[in-house]
């Protein structure tokens, strides 16, 4: 009997492997696939029957009798049924979780290829317009329209042209470069391949975080089985080495090239001058994967849905405290209160939801009040956020914002790459401002309602365990008092007032992403949630 | 050590692209990256002591010295955090006796911070020993101690 289970890293640090080989001591035949995306219901099994894949999930080692006599108590029936699932829109996912990822068969079996023999059937030129017309916009953020970008490359004279994949997805609240880079990895070489051919390149690159060890693994494999496929296009994989900033495009051509991963100065752009100074397409995982689809099917089936000017699906993902997280592809203009009530199923602890941050450590943080906005580019930059790699991360009402403020500074200080002053001392400078803004406040809004499971987030979180002990109140004094006691004032309006000030050289000063984004969490949870600062209410509208 | 690049180069070419995949393969092979090997790294690159001191001292997954004999990296992002990641840090570090970023005295365990392991609906979790866990509570934490102490 064909069983399947899923091989995805999230699959196996919730026990896929040894329910998978509990089925195969039982004589089963096992195919180990990418995960379906939805991790309430994992490990998930999947039974071959006469009429299709049948669903059990979770199930645990000791129930494989009850599952292969179709007696479990957690029997789901077809997976596509599912609500979590019926109401998807699978371009870019749609063999994830389906297929061995690993199986040439499996994948020219599903329609892969279809798309690399469309496009090597035309013409350069017609490529990049067909990627034009589907209106695909780059997917790691920030929302560039990815034909205008391989145009440029096409029209860059040089001889050696660079494809360079950035998987150096390390926003917390996004996983599903990695889902697909282990669920179905021939789509991205497909999509790469695709793209050589579009601009005339020769090889390329997909830089990994060495935090996703099994997507390298899974990609280096892939490489190697579809090296035929794809020639003359050769491709390699490259490991990260755990910096955050080498997501964006400039530091992660840098650390490709052997150095360490600072950012660039734009111009000139990757476009024409990246990869060892030759003109580079450097896009995300996901556009990358959107391609196939595109070339395959036609832009129009792309451009068919989605939202004003963000055209064709997001694959968003829901995290943190959510009850029903996981990966969920769907045409933009889907609101927010829709993914995260209606899909997310509120919080995973049953508390109501008080903050949502799309986008990742640079996301703006978002009050249920704000659930109206729809999932587009456009309307999500009007509100003062990103929606950037589409993460969502879920938060219920014990969550501390200062505290979450104070986290967006003190990760920008850890992962800033030092190359320019306001992201550099900027983010420290930030860190030790909201701490004498935590000091600050009255007493009561430092612990607030004892959180879920008895898990605090108590306002020093740097407690003892973690060794720093830069928090203390010795600190703080040190710091403010050191120079010139009687020219600080730290009452908790002039410090919010410096907060938003060094905000704003931030966000104007800094040389990417990273510094110039920070302030979106800070000054979210200072407008929308000035009560955890210890501010009166009517500070949102002061904002404006 | 010096045979391992001088091998390892002859394999994979010796052109300066290649120094972040031969600090992986020096450092899986050492365990850390240690000072002493620095400037043969510089020579079989044809770069400079500082040109790869820069390069090791800027990524964190470069060590300088070794690590525990267990590593434990529990991931401090948001998504955790949202799911109760802070508490199971204070609680990591007091049940292993170890603070985060540090290597226990004895040398049995070392706990490092990530940032992300792309798990973030089944949080808090962590890389022990290289393998995933998700959805760590005390009884999770106890069985870490547990492999730990093993």
């Amino acid at each position: 009997m064909k069983i399947y289970v899923s091989r995805d890293m999230a699959s196996v640090a919730l026990g896929a492997d040894d329910v998978a080989h509990a089925f195969a001591e039982a004589g089963c035949d096992v195919i180990r696939t990418g995960s379906r995306g939805l991790f309430s219901i994992e490990p998930l099994v999947e039974v071959e029957m006469a009429d299709g894949r049948i669903a059990y999930g979770p199930v645990w080692p000791g129930d494989v009798a009850a599952v292969l006599d179709g007696s479990h108590v957690n029997r789901l029936g077809r997976i596509d049924a599912l609500p979590f699932f019926a109401g998807q829109q699978r371009f870019t996912f749609a063999r994830c979780g389906v297929i061995d990822p690993v199986c040439l068969e499996d994948y020219a079996a599903t329609g892969g290829w279809k798309g690399l023999n469309a496009a090597r059937a035309l013409a350069p030129q017609a490529v990049v317009d067909v990627v034009k017309a589907s209106g695909l916009r780059g997917r790691g953020g920030a929302g560039f329209p990815t034909g205008i970008k391989w145009q440029t490359v096409l029209d860059a004279p040089a001889g050696d042209k660079f494809i360079v994949c950035n998987a150096d997805e390390g926003d917390s609240g996004t996983f599903a470069d990695r889902m697909l880079m282990e669920g179905d990895p021939y789509c991205l070489i497909e999509g790469m391949a695709i793209a050589a051919h579009a601009v005339g390149a020769h090889h390329g690159y997909i830089y990994i975080r060495s935090e996703y060890p099994f997507a390298i693994y899974t990609m280096r494999l892939a490489i190697e089985r579809a090296a035929q496929r794809i020639a003359p296009f050769t491709l390699e994989v490259r490991e990260g080495a755990g910096a955050y900033v080498c997501g964006e495009e400039t530091a992660l051509l840098d650390s490709i090239e052997g150095k360490r991963g600072q950012v660039r100065a734009k111009p000139p752009l990757p476009a024409l001058k990246g990869l060892f100074g030759q003109p580079t397409v450097i896009n995300n995982v996901l556009s990358l994967a959107a391609v196939p689809f595109i070339l395959a099917e036609g832009a129009e089936a792309y451009a068919g849905v989605g939202f004003g000017r963000s055209r064709g699906t997001m694959p968003v993902q829901l995290a943190g405290n959510v009850r029903h997280g996981g990966l969920y592809e769907i045409g933009f203009g889907i609101t927010l209160g829709e993914l995260v009530n209606d899909i997310g199923g509120g919080t995973a602890s049953g508390r109501p939801v008080r903050a949502v941050q799309v986008g990742g450590p640079l996301g703006a943080y978002f009050p249920p009040s704000m659930f109206h906005l729809p999932f587009d580019y456009e309307a999500f930059a009007a509100a003062g956020g990103l929606i950037g790699h589409a993460g969502i991360t879920v938060f219920d009402d014990s969550v501390d914002m200062a505290h979450m403020a104070r986290f967006a500074m003190e990760f920008c200080a850890v992962e800033s790459c030092g190359k320019c002053t306001p992201c550099r001392i900027g983010s420290t400078r930030g860190v030790e401002i909201v701490d004498r803004i935590m000091a600050a406040r009255p007493s009561s809004q430092s612990v607030r309602a004892e959180p879920v499971e008895a898990l605090s987030f108590s306002s020093r979180k740097e407690g003892p365990s973690t060794g720093s002990g830069r928090t203390g109140e010795g600190y703080i004094d040190k710091a403010l008092y050191s120079r010139s006691p009687s020219r600080i004032d730290t009452s908790l309006d002039a410090q919010s007032d410096l907060l938003r000030d060094l905000c704003d050289t931030m966000k104007y000063g800094s040389l990417c992403a990273l510094g110039g984004f920070t302030p979106y969490p800070v000054l979210s949870a200072l407008d929308y949630f000035p009560e955890d600062f210890g501010l009166a209410k009517s500070v949102q509208e002061a904002a404006e | 050590m010096d045979e391992f690049i001088e091998g390892w180069t002859a394999q994979h070419g010796a052109t300066r692209d290649q120094l972040l995949p031969l600090l992986h393969a020096v450092q899986e092979e050492a365990g850390h990256i240690d000072d002493a090997i620095v400037p043969v790294i510089a020579k079989a690159l044809n770069l400079s002591r500082a040109d790869v001191h820069g390069v090791v001292t800027f990524y964190h997954d470069f060590r300088r010295t070794p690590q525990g004999r267990h590593v434990v990296k529990l991931c401090r992002a948001e998504s955790c955090q949202a799911r109760g990641g802070a508490a199971i840090e204070a609680a990591a570090a007091q049940r292993l006796g170890v603070a985060m970023g540090q290597t226990r005295g004895d040398g049995a365990v070392s706990l490092e911070p990530v940032y992300c392991l792309g798990l973030c609906a089944i949080g808090p979790n962590a890389l022990v020993n290289g393998r995933p866990v998700a959805r760590i509570d005390g009884a999770a934490l106890e069985r870490i101690a547990a492999e730990v102490a093993a």
